[in-house]
C-alpha cells in the first residue's frame, strides 16, 4: 500500500491514524514538524531570501531557482524528499496545524524542472496560500513562463494555480496570454478549458481584462466548440461575463439555446460525457443558468426553439428507479423551471410549473421536497400564481413539521412569502403553535416572522395583541424590544383596544412564571389602562398592584423603572385614594430612592415627591398621548431586505433591527416634547418644564431669530439685536469683496436703513404678534452647530427640533414640529431658503398640526461646494388669531461636512510643503481673538471636527489640526490648519490654512476666524463699522510682519 | 462562484481531504469544518442532502464511512452538485477499484490530482472520467 513510492508519507499517515486521541496526534505532528523544519532550515538563505524577495520581485525568481538547484545538490535534500515533506505539510495542514514556515518550500517547488515536483509545488501552493501571500509574487515569472511555454502539462498546472488563487497582479500581467491560449486553434482542449476558468478568475480580479475589442464575438465563437470540456468551462466564464453586462453578450444567447438543444436532443455528445444516459447534466444546468442572466429572449425563432426544449424537459422528465439518473434528470428539470419562471413564459407553461412543484412538495423523496419548497418560494415572485400556490397551503404547513430542519426552514420561508390578508390568521397561528416545539435554532427567525406577519396582515387589532402576547409568552427571549414597543404603540393609539389589552395583560400576569418582556409589557399596559377594568373581579387597583409587585423580585434593573411608573399610575388612578395602597407604594419609592441605578433612583424620587402632591398628580400622570403614526421598524427592515427573502437569515435581520433601535428611540419622542427618559417614559412632563430644561442654554446673548414683530415695543429691542448679531462677524471679516452676497446686502441695507423687506433674513410684514420665543435662538443655533440634534426654536405654542445625520457631503436632516397645545396649529408653512452651495428641499409640511402632535419633515442636504453661507427656514403658523412668522438659520454649517482625521508627521509635512502658497495655502494674522488658553482652543477645534494633532508642532503655543472636507466639487479633501499664538498677547494669533482647493482654503480660514474672534457685545445704534481690514489678499497682509514675533 | 469547498470527512469527524476555493485561514477552517460535520453527521438517511449553514448550502452524500461535503453558494444547482459528488466517487472508483477511506487517506495526492482536474476556481471543469484520470495515468507511466 505504499503509494506513489512515498514510504515516509505513508508511515506518517499510519502513525497519525493509530493515535488514540488528539493529544497523541499533536505530539506526533509536532515531532514531524520539527523534523521538517530542521530539514528545511539547512537552506540557510531562506530568511535572507524572503527579505529581498519581497522587495525586488523579478530577480528573486532567479535566486529561487538558483536556490532550488543549490538545495538539491548541496544539502542533499533531493526532489523526492522535498516532495515528500511538502505533502506531509499539506496533510498536517489539513489536520488543522499551522505550517506557515513551509510556504516558501512549497512555492520553490514550482520552479522545479521535472513534472512530479512541479505538480506538487503547484497543487500544494494553491492549497496553502492565497492571493495576498508575498511568496506567490516570487513565482509569478515561473508561472508565466510555464503558461507561455510549449509544455502542455506545465501549462495546465500553471493555469490551474492562477485560476484558483491568482490575484490582481496576475490579472494584469497574464490576461493577454491566457486569452490567447483560450482562443488558439493550435492549443489542445485540455489547456483551453483551463484557460477559460483561469480567465474567469482574472476577470473577477480585474474586469478590464476582457474589455478588449471583439471579445464578445470570440466568446460567441467559443460556444460553437465541440469539445465538451472547453464548452463546460466556457459556459462558466460566460455566466460570469453576462451577469455583469448582458448587453455586450447578446450574440451569445442564440448559441446558448443551440447548445441546450444539442444536449437535450443528445446530438453529437460523446459517451464519456453522458451521465446515466443524460447528456452532461452539468453543462445543461450551466447553459440554462447563463440564459437566466439575459432579461428576455426577443428573437421569435430563438424563443420558439428554447421553449420547445424547455417544454420537452418539463414534460419528459419521469421518476426512475436509479437514484443517480433521477437526481441528474431532476437537476435539469429544476433548472428548466427556474428558467421558465425567469422568462415569464406563457400561462400554460407557468401552470405546468406550479403543478409540478405542487407534486414535488408532496413526494417522499426529501431532496425533491426540499427543492420543491425552495422553488415555490422563488415562484412567488411571479405575480399570477399566488392563488394556485395557496391551494397547497395545507401541504406546506405539514412540511413545517417535517423531521428535517432543512425542509422546515424552506417551509417557513415559503409560508412567510405566501402570507397575505386572506390566510394570515391561519399561517400565523400555525407558526405560533409550532413555536413551542420548534428547535432552538429556528425560534428567533420564527418569532420575528410571526411578528411581522401579524402586524402586516392583522384582520383586527385584538388578534394582533393576542399574537404578540403569545409570542412573548412562548419565545420571550427571541422577541426584540421593537416588537413589544410596537404593540404598546398600537394599544395607546386605539382606545377600543385598551380594555382588551389590559385584560389580556392581567391574564398573563396570573401565570406562575412569565418572561421578563411579558412583565414589562403587562406592567406598562396595566399602568395606563388597568382602571378601565376596575369593575371586574380581581382587578381592583390593589389587586393589580400586588400582582405586578410579585414579579419585581424576579426582574432585572431595566424593568424596575417601568414597574415604578406603573405604581405611580396606579396610585393616581385610585380614587378616592386608598391609604394602605399609598403607604405600600410610598414605601417602595423610598426604598429605591437610594438605588444605585440612576434611572431607578430618579424615578423613585420624582414619583414619591409628585405623588405627595395629591390632585396635581392627575395632570402629571395623565394618560400618554397618542404616538404619531409611523411605519413599523420591523416591517421596514423586512421590506428593505425583502429582496433576499429566500435566503434571509433571522440573525442578520435581527442585527439590523437592533442597530435600528437608536433611530426608533429618537423617533419616539412624544408629541409634547417630553425628554425621552425611556422610549416609553410613562410620565408626561408638563409643558413648561421644557423651558426649564432648556434654561441652561439660555443666556444673555442675542436674539437673532428675527421674530416677526409689529409691536413697536418688542421691535425696538429685538431688531438691533438682529443687527448686531449679523454684523458682528462681518465687522471683522476678511475682504468684503469675497463675502457672501446676501450678507453684504444685509449689512449695507441695514446700515443705510433701507427697507428691510428686501432682505433675506429680516423681519417681514408687520403683523400682530406677541409671541415670544423661549430660550435664546442664537445660542440654540450655535449649540446645534456643534451637535447634531436639539431644539432649534421654541415658543409657547410650538417647539421645532432638529436632528441630522451627516455623511461625507450628504446630510439627512429631520425637522420636528411639535404642537405643544391642546388646540391645533393651523396655516403651518415651512420653506427652506437654501444658499447656492447646498442642494436641499423640504418635503411638504402639513398645513395643520393636531393638538399635541409632532410632525416630522425629513429632507436631504447635498453640499456642492465649500461655502459659509447658511440656509434659512422660513416658518409660520396661526395660533388663534396670531400669525407667527420666524426665520431661523439652519445649522448646515461648513463644519458639518468635516470628517476629523488624524495625520501623522510623515503624512502632514509633505502635504504641508506641497501646498506651498496662495491660493491653496493662506496665512493671516488675526486680531481681536477671544482670549483663551491653548487647551480650550484645542477643544474648540475638536468640537468643530478639526482634529488637533498633538506633537506635530514642537512649540507648545502652537496648534496643528486636520480634517477632511466633503463636497460634490471637491470630493474628499484634506485640510490642514496651523495656529501660532503669542503667549504674551492672547488676542492675536497667526493662522495658516491649507487645502487642495482655493475656495475651500479661503472659506475655512474665514470660518475659523468667525469661531475664534470675540463677538462684540451688540452695541445699539450704528454697528461697528468694518475696520480698515485687509482687503488685499492675506499673503500681503501687513500684519504678517508679526511673524517674527511669533 | 459556485463551489466554495469540497470536504471528505469520516464518521468520526476526521477530515480526510479539504479543498477550499475561497481562502479561509486555519482558524476559520477548523471552526467551519467542526460545525458542518456536527450538523451533517447528526442527520439521518431519511433527511434531505442539503444543509444550510452560514452563507453556504452544504450538499452532502455518504458513502460507507465517508462523507463527501460540498459547500456551494446560491449560484448552484443542488442536485447537479449531488451528482457531481457521485461522479467524483465513480472516478476514484475507476482508479482505485472499489475506493475506500484508506485509499483517499494514503493517496491524498491522487485524490487532489483528480479533484484538481474536475473543479477549478469553484467551477466544474471536466466530467469525463477518462479525461480526469489521464494526467495521473501519464504520471504513473512515467515513474
Amino acid at each position: 500500500m505504499a503509494l506513489s513510492g512515498m514510504r515516509g508519507l505513508s508511515v506518517f499517515i499510519s502513525d497519525i491514524r493509530n493515535c488514540q486521541n488528539k493529544e497523541l496526534e499533536r505530539l506526533r505532528v509536532d515531532k514531524e514538524l520539527g523534523n521538517i523544519r530542521t530539514r528545511f532550515k539547512n537552506e540557510k538563505a531562506s530568511f535572507y531570501m524572503r527579505g529581498i524577495a519581497i522587495s525586488c520581485g523579478y530577480e528573486i525568481e532567479n535566486i529561487v531557482i538558483a536556490r532550488y538547484k543549490l538545495t538539491c545538490s548541496i544539502d542533499g535534500l533531493t526532489h523526492y524528499e522535498k516532495k515528500k515533506y511538502v505533502w506531509k505539510m499539506l496533510y498536517i495542514y489539513m489536520l488543522g496545524y499551522d505550517v506557515d514556515f513551509g510556504h516558501m518550500e512549497a512555492v520553490s517547488l514550482i520552479s522545479a524542472p521535472k513534472y512530479p515536483e512541479k505538480q506538487v509545488g503547484y497543487i500544494v501552493t494553491s492549497c496553502l496560500l492565497n492571493e495576498n501571500h508575498d511568496f506567490l509574487r516570487l513565482a509569478i515569472n515561473t508561472v508565466r513562463n510555464d503558461i507561455i511555454g510549449r509544455n502542455e502539462t506545465f501549462q495546465c498546472l500553471a493555469l490551474t494555480l492562477v485560476g484558483n488563487i491568482g490575484g490582481r497582479d496576475f490579472a494584469e500581467s497574464l490576461a493577454p496570454d491566457v486569452q490567447k491560449l483560450l482562443i488558439s486553434s493550435s492549443c489542445r482542449p485540455l489547456v483551453r478549458k483551463k484557460a477559460a476558468l483561469c480567465l474567469l478568475r482574472l476577470f473577477r480580479k480585474n474586469p478590464d481584462v476582457v474589455n478588449v475589442d471583439g471579445w464578445s464575438d470570440r466568446m460567441a465563437q467559443l460556444l460553437d466548440e465541440r469539445d465538451m470540456g472547453v464548452l463546460t468551462s466556457s459556459m462558466s466564464l460566460l455566466v460570469a461575463l453576462v451577469s455583469k453586462n448582458h448587453e455586450a453578450y447578446w450574440s451569445c444567447l442564440p448559441k446558448c439555446v443551440k447548445t441546450l438543444e444539442r444536449l437535450a436532443r443528445n446530438q453529437d455528445i460523446p459517451q464519456e460525457y453522458t451521465y446515466y444516459g443524460i447528456p452532461s447534466p452539468w453543462l445543461q444546468v450551466k447553459t440554462m443558468r447563463a440564459l437566466q442572466y439575459f432579461p428576455a429572449v426577443e428573437d421569435p425563432n430563438t424563443r420558439r426553439s428554447l421553449f420547445e426544449v424547455l417544454q420537452r424537459i418539463l414534460m419528459g422528465t419521469d421518476v426512475v428507479k436509479n437514484v443517480n439518473k433521477n437526481n441528474a434528470s431532476h437537476a435539469v428539470l429544476f433548472e428548466a423551471l427556474a428558467l421558465v419562471m425567469h422568462l415569464d413564459a406563457e400561462k400554460e407553461m407557468m401552470s405546468q410549473c406550479v403543478a409540478l412543484l405542487g407534486k414535488f412538495i408532496a413526494v417522499r423523496e426529501p431532496n425533491i421536497r426540499y427543492l420543491g419548497l425552495e422553488n415555490m418560494t422563488r415562484m412567488l415572485m411571479v405575480t399570477d400564481v399566488h392563488d394556485i400556490i395557496k391551494r397547497h397551503q395545507a401541504q406546506i404547513i405539514t412540511s413545517l413539521k417535517d423531521p428535517d430542519i432543512s425542509i422546515r426552514r424552506r417551509a417557513l420561508d415559503l409560508l412567510y412569502g405566501m402570507c397575505d390578508v386572506s390566510n394570515a390568521k391561519d399561517i400565523v397561528e400555525e407558526l405560533l403553535q409550532y413555536l413551542s416545539s420548534a428547535d432552538f435554532a429556528m425560534r428567533e427567525e420564527l418569532s420575528l416572522k410571526a411578528a411581522i406577519l401579524a402586524e402586516k396582515f392583522a384582520p383586527d387589532l385584538s388578534w394582533y395583541v393576542d399574537v404578540i402576547l403569545q409570542l412573548i409568552d412562548k419565545a420571550g427571549d427571541f422577541v426584540s424590544d421593537d416588537i413589544w414597543f410596537r404593540v404598546v404603540q398600537f394599544v395607546t393609539n386605539n382606545e377600543d383596544l385598551q380594555p382588551y389589552a389590559a385584560l389580556k395583560a392581567r391574564e398573563y400576569l396570573d401565570k406562575p412564571a412569565i418572561h421578563e418582556t411579558m412583565v414589562k409589557v403587562s406592567a406598562y399596559i396595566l399602568g395606563e389602562y388597568s382602571h378601565l377594568l376596575s369593575r371586574r373581579p380581581g382587578c381592583s387597583p390593589k389587586e393589580i398592584f400586588s400582582l405586578i409587585h410579585e414579579k419585581l423580585p424576579t426582574v432585572t434593573t431595566s424593568t424596575i423603572p417601568i414597574l415604578l411608573s406603573t405604581y405611580a399610575k396606579i396610585l393616581m388612578h385610585t380614587q378616592p385614594p386608598d391609604q394602605e395602597l399609598q403607604k405600600r407604594i410610598w414605601a417602595i419609592f423610598s426604598k429605591y430612592e437610594s438605588c444605585i441605578d440612576a434611572e431607578i433612583q430618579q424615578r423613585a424620587v420624582e414619583y414619591h415627591a409628585l405623588s405627595m402632591k395629591g390632585a396635581a398628580l392627575m395632570d402629571i400622570l395623565a394618560e400618554m398621548p397618542k404616538f404619531p403614526e409611523r411605519q413599523s421598524s420591523l416591517i421596514k427592515k423586512a421590506e428593505d431586505s425583502e429582496a433576499d427573502t429566500a435566503e434571509q437569515s433571522a440573525i442578520k435581520l435581527r442585527a439590523q433591527q437592533q442597530s435600528s433601535n437608536a433611530l426608533v428611540a429618537t423617533d419616539q419622542r412624544p408629541a409634547n416634547g417630553t425628554p425621552p427618559v425611556n422610549q416609553l417614559g410613562l410620565v408626561k412632563v408638563p409643558v413648561m418644564s421644557n423651558a426649564d430644561q432648556n434654561s441652561g442654554e439660555q443666556g444673555l446673548g442675542l436674539e437673532n431669530g428675527a421674530l416677526t414683530v409689529v409691536d413697536p415695543q418688542p421691535r425696538s429691542t429685538s431688531s438691533p439685536d438682529l443687527l448686531g448679531d449679523l454684523l458682528g462677524p462681518l465687522a471683522i471679516e476678511g475682504p468684503p469683496g469675497t463675502a457672501p452676497q446676501s450678507e453684504l446686502r444685509v449689512a449695507s441695507d441695514l446700515e443705510s436703513g433701507a427697507n428691510p423687506d428686501a432682505l433675506a433674513i429680516a423681519p417681514i410684514e408687520e403683523q400682530p404678534n406677541t409671541v415670544q420665543p423661549i430660550g435664546d435662538i442664537t445660542e440654540r443655533f450655535q449649540a446645534l452647530c456643534l451637535k447634531d440634534s436639539g431644539v432649534l426654536y421654541e415658543d409657547p405654542y410650538i417647539q421645532i427640533g432638529i436632528k441630522a445625520d451627516w455623511r461625507a457631503h450628504h446630510g439627512r436632516v429631520v425637522i420636528f414640529l411639535g404642537n405643544k397645545n391642546t388646540a391645533p396649529l393651523i396655516s403651518v408653512q415651512a420653506l427652506i431658503l437654501p444658499p447656492s452651495h447646498l442642494k436641499m428641499e423640504l418635503s411638504l409640511v402639513p398645513e395643520t398640526i393636531p393638538p399635541r402632535a409632532q410632525v416630522q419633515c425629513p429632507f436631504e442636504v447635498i453640499n456642492l461646494q465649500p461655502s459659509r453661507e447658511l440656509a434659512v427656514l422660513d416658518f409660520s403658523y396661526m395660533f388663534g388669531t396670531h400669525k407667527v412668522n420666524v426665520k431661523l438659520r439652519l445649522p448646515t454649517v461648513l463644519n458639518k461636512f468635516f470628517q476629523p482625521i488624524t495625520v501623522s508627521a510623515e503624512e502632514f509635512f509633505p502635504q504641508w510643503r506641497s501646498l506651498s502658497g496662495p491660493p491653496l495655502k493662506l496665512q493671516e494674522v488675526v486680531r481681536g481673538v477671544r482670549p483663551m488658553p491653548i487647551a480650550e482652543m484645542a477643544n474648540l477645534f475638536n468640537s468643530l471636527h478639526l482634529m488637533v494633532c498633538p506633537g506635530l508642532d514642537p512649540n507648545a503655543n502652537n496648534l496643528v489640526a486636520s480634517t477632511t472636507f466633503y463636497s460634490e466639487s471637491t470630493r474628499a479633501m484634506l485640510c490642514l490648519v496651523r495656529i501660532e499664538t503669542d503667549p504674551a498677547d492672547r488676542t492675536q494669533l497667526r493662522m495658516t490654512v491649507a487645502s487642495g482647493d482655493p475656495t475651500l482654503t479661503f472659506e475655512l480660514k474665514e470660518f475659523i476666524k468667525e469661531q475664534i474672534v470675540s463677538i462684540p457685545i451688540p452695541s445699539r445704534g450704528p454697528t461697528p463699522v468694518p475696520q480698515p481690514q485687509p482687503t488685499s489678499p492675506p499673503i500681503s497682509d501687513p500684519g504678517a510682519i508679526l511673524a517674527g514675533l511669533l | 462562484m459556485g463551489i466554495r469547498f469540497v470536504l471528505m470527512v469520516n464518521k468520526q469527524g476526521q477530515t480526510r481531504l479539504a479543498q477550499y476555493y475561497e481562502y479561509l485561514n486555519l482558524e476559520e477552517r477548523r471552526a467551519l469544518e467542526g460545525e458542518i460535520v456536527r450538523k451533517c453527521l447528526a442527520r439521518t438517511e431519511q433527511q434531505c442532502s442539503f444543509v444550510e449553514h452560514r452563507n453556504y448550502k452544504v450538499v452532502y452524500r455518504r458513502y460507507a464511512s465517508l462523507f463527501f461535503l460540498v459547500g456551494v453558494d446560491n449560484e448552484e444547482n443542488e442536485l447537479a452538485i449531488l451528482e457531481f459528488i457521485h461522479l467524483l466517487v465513480e472516478t476514484m472508483d475507476r482508479h482505485f477499484g472499489n475506493v475506500c477511506e484508506l485509499d483517499i487517506m494514503f493517496h491524498l495526492e491522487k485524490a487532489h490530482f483528480m479533484l484538481e482536474e474536475m473543479v477549478m476556481n469553484g467551477c466544474v471543469v471536466e466530467t469525463s472520467k477518462t479525461n480526469i484520470l489521464s494526467p495521473i495515468q501519464l504520471m504513473e507511466k512515467a515513474s
